[in-house]
Parts: C-alpha cells; structure tokens; sequence
C-alpha cells in the first residue's frame, strides 16, 4: 500500500483528479445552475485566497492554531514518551495498562469537548488540552508498543556486555523502538491538528477553524473556500512533512 | 517469562513475598488486575471529587450515577438518544454497503486498484473537519448532515482495510483453487471473501469509531437535538453530572459496540489457527 505513494502514475492521476474537479466547479459555478452561496466561482475564489495571502488577518489565525498545536503536540509528547516507556518496560504493566489506554481511545473523547471548554475555557487553553488529549493516545499506545516489542535478547546481551541503564536506553531501546514511535508521533500530531481545527469550529475565538465557522455563518462562501482550501494545503503540507520525518527515523532499518 | 529477576534482600522477605503472590494473581488474571486499577482510579476520582476537586466540575462518580435517572427520564434526552442511535444507524449502514462495494473491486482488480487507490488515498488525506460548514451547506442543520459527515468519515477505513485484506489473499489458493476448477465467482466467494473477513471486521471496528465521531462531531458543530446538543447544553447550563452521565453511557455504547464487532470477528476467523 505504501508503495503506491511514491509512483509517478498514482501522482499523475491524483493531479488529474484534481484538475478535473476545478475545471468541473469553474464550469458548474459560472455557468449559474447553482446558487454563489452554494458554490462560489472558482474564479472569485482563487482571487480571494491570493488576496488573504497577502493580509494579515490569515498568519494571525494560522500562528494561533500553530501555537496551539504546538504546545498539545508537547504535551502529548512528553507525557505520552514517559508514560509509554515506563509501561513498556514492564511486561506486567504493558499487560494491564496497555487494553485499558486503547480502550479509553476508542472512547469518542469528542463528547468532552464541552467540558474541555468548561475547565479551560473558551480561548486557546481549551484547544490546547483538547489536542493534546487526543494526540496523547497513538503516542503512548507506539511507545508502548515500540518498547515491548524489542527481542528481549538484546536487553539480555546489552546487560551482560555491562550496559548501564543510561547505556542500555541510549544504544537498545531508543534505536529499535524509534521507527514504532516516530509512527505514533506523526499520527498524534495530525489527529492533534484535525482536533484543535475541530475544536476551534465548535467553540472558539481565534484560530483557522473558527474563521472559517465565522465566515460560513457570515455566508461569506467566497472567503470561506479561500480558507478551507489553504487548510486543506496546510495539513497536507504538514502530512508530507511528517512523512518525511518519519521516514528518515526509520531508514536504517527498512533499507533492503 | 523473559522478566529480568528482582534482585530481593533478605530483610523484606515478607512483603516482597507479598508483592509476588500478587504479581504471579496478576500475571495469571491480567483482566483482574485491570479491574483493580479501574475500581482504585474510580475510588481516587470519588475521594477527590469530595475533597480537593471543585464539584462543580468535576463531580465525583456517585453524584454522577446519582445524575443518572434524573438524565434519562428526560424526555428530551431520550429523543436525543434515538436521534443519534437513527444517524448512527443509518450512517454505518451506508458505509458498510458502500465500502464494501467500493472496496472489493478495487482490491480484486489490478487496473482499478491503480487507478482508484491514488483518488481514495488523495480523499482520505483531506481534513475532513474543515468541511464541516460545507456538509451543513449541502445536506442542512438536521440529521442529513451528521449522517453524511458520519459516512465521510466511516467510509475509509473500511475501504482501505477490504483492499489490503483482499491483496494478502495467498496467490497460492487462488491458483489451487483455479487448477481444480473454480470459476471467478467461486475463487471470490470461497477464496477471497473468507480471507478478506478479519480484516473486514478490523475495518468494521474502525469504521464504526469513526462513524460515531463523523456524527458527534456535526452535532456538536450545529444541531437541535441528538446527544452532541445535549452534552452541550449540559455542559453550557454548569450541569457536569449530567454531561458526564450522559458521556459515561455514551462510552459505555461505544465500548459494548467495540467488544461486539471484536468477538463476532473471532468467530467469523475461527480456521485461522495462526493468528489468535
């Protein structure tokens, strides 16, 4: 499956695709079968989201969900490390806690969200621990996983070389659980970005998603499709970014 | 049993004794221990709930469960309660027919799955809670939207896990199952189809966890009734016991769903003795 991403003709038909559905909204909008508010011009559009790159009403909405990811996606790191190699060092542990914290995750924790807002309120602190709440599982559930997992032969053959624990985490663990948590960090930082966007939708002040909620309850549809469309680029800027990350932790063991 | 051995003194003879007794119960009975570690976190939120916490928000287990009649005698509630159950119902329905029929050609032909795996993946790389306003737009403030925005968020998993299941049907069986006659129909329904069905049910569980959250969160965005309004509205009037009664039993839903999909995928993958 993963194969698939890197082909040129997976690429070539995803820019295809793309392509298609403009040209198919550039005739469908101004050919006037549809309402603007439905679907505005694709012309208009593209105007508009040139135009908010250059003010400054855009970087001030991305630096406060910027903001906010960064400090849920610290959070949810450190919290998320230490815990998962505490309890992924001990088989007891991993056995009792591991079941317990994936099925807390499969609570849909988005029910909280009000209470999220109630605790922290309405500004940026509820984002923050709405994000990191959520990116804190995949990152805890890897470095569980990632640490158990490790062929307890090399802890056995570290120790009897005389690796002290210090030694042992730097050159055993960290090496062989390093692709499993990079994974869990890549996938807690995009399920931390979706959730804050989420969160700033339903309840919020400041940040990307509650300019787009403003300007769709504005019926602003041009300015919203502006900003939907520059979300849409940035996560998957961020994804690619991620990706790459991810990739080149894991690189020395997937070499063939 | 690769524990490293614990270094005991002497002098602590008991409680370390103790402490073995109690990891070798533990060790046996994993779901006791987790039991354990469920009821001490329970007692340690009742404790401080009635202590050091505020109350008013976040009340202690028993004023929760005390919260709990007053919650779902309301008949407002109990509406909410059947008009997500309706959304959710009707949302996981679509997405099991329409992954599946989308799925399965895409795993099972070549041409098909590259040209459409490209477009799946592309789709499914799209944020989906930034269109949010725009399933509002199109499907309106009542249950058209959350079941769509459900659907959106369902359809995937269960889409991407038919095609892997699909493609790690052994080529072995398929050829086994030709060279002694089978037809296309035959190799797919007696080949294909019960090699596909762990990962189907795999597929299931996450398309249904991603159908309630597709559901929540269009109610909580925008809506006049289900269960998202409610915790808001809960949670809005300085209620917590009653948001969190009505979340535990949410949870409650969402775990039971979870464990009936897990078990009935067991027994639908009872031959493969390889995998547990």
């Amino acid at each position: 499956m993963n194969g698939i991403r890197g082909d040129w003709q997976a690429r070539a038909i995803q820019v295809l695709f793309v392509a298609a559905i403009l040209l198919l909204w550039y005739y469908v909008s101004t050919s006037g079968l549809v309402g603007v508010i439905f679907l505005p011009p694709l012309p208009r559009v593209i105007d508009k989201f040139l135009q908010i790159i250059q003010t400054g009403s855009l970087y001030y909405n991305l630096a406060v969900t910027a903001y906010e990811l960064a400090m849920a996606f610290s959070i949810a790191s450190i919290l998320g490390l230490s815990i998962g190699y505490f309890v992924g060092r001990s088989r007891i542990a991993v056995v009792i806690f591991e079941p317990l914290l994936a099925g807390l995750f499969a609570v849909p924790i988005i029910v909280f969200l009000p209470l999220f807002i109630l605790f922290f309120g309405i500004d940026m602190q509820s984002k923050i621990a709405f994000g990191a709440t959520y990116a804190f599982f995949p990152i805890v559930l890897n470095a569980i996983g990632g640490i158990s997992q490790i062929d307890p032969r090399l802890i056995i053959v570290a120790r009897s070389m005389g690796a002290n624990e210090g030694q042992l985490f730097r050159r055993v663990l960290l090496p062989a659980a390093l692709p499993v948590i990079a994974t869990g960090l890549r996938i807690g930082c995009i399920i931390g970005f979706l959730s804050i966007l989420g969160s700033e939708m339903i309840a919020g002040l400041r940040g990307l998603g509650s300019r787009i909620v403003t300007l769709a309850e504005g019926m602003n549809t041009v300015e919203m499709f502006a900003y939907i469309i520059f979300v849409i680029l940035m996560a998957a800027l961020l994804n690619v970014t991620l990706t790459r990350m991810q990739a080149r932790f894991s690189a020395p063991r997937e070499q063939p | 049993m690769t524990e490293i051995p614990a270094a005991n003194d002497a002098s602590s003879a008991s409680s370390t004794m103790l402490r073995a007794e109690a990891g070798r119960l533990f060790r046996r009975h994993p779901g006791l221990a987790r039991i354990a570690v469920i009821i001490v976190a329970t007692l340690a939120w009742e404790v401080a709930g009635d202590t050091i916490l505020d109350p008013d928000f976040l009340s202690p287990p028993s004023s929760i469960i005390h919260a709990m009649p007053r919650v779902f005698s309301d008949a407002g509630v109990q509406k909410a309660l059947w008009a997500s159950f309706y959304e959710l119902v009707t949302a996981f329905v679509i997405v099991v027919i329409a992954g599946i029929a989308i799925g399965l050609p895409i795993g099972l032909h070549g041409f098909t799955f590259r040209s459409s795996m490209p477009l799946v993946l592309l789709l499914y790389s799209i944020p989906q809670v930034t269109i949010l306003p725009l399933f509002v737009l199109y499907f309106g403030i009542g249950a058209g939207s959350k079941i769509a925005f459900g659907v959106s968020h369902g359809i995937f998993p269960i889409i991407l896990n038919i095609v892997a299941g699909v493609q790690s049907v052994e080529q072995a069986h398929l050829i086994a199952a030709r060279s002694m006659g089978a037809t296309r129909f035959q190799s797919i329904r007696r080949v294909v189809l019960p090699h596909v069905t762990p990962s189907l049910f795999a597929g299931l569980r996450l398309a249904m966890s991603g159908t309630l959250l597709g559901v929540l969160l269009a109610e909580l965005y925008v809506s006049t009734g289900g269960i998202g309004y409610y915790s808001r509205l809960f949670a809005d009037s300085f209620d917590p016991p009653a948001t969190f009664s009505l979340v535990a039993v949410l949870a409650f839903m969402a775990i039971v769903l979870n464990e009936t999909v897990r078990i009935a995928e067991r027994r639908a993958s009872f031959w493969r003795t390889h995998r547990t």
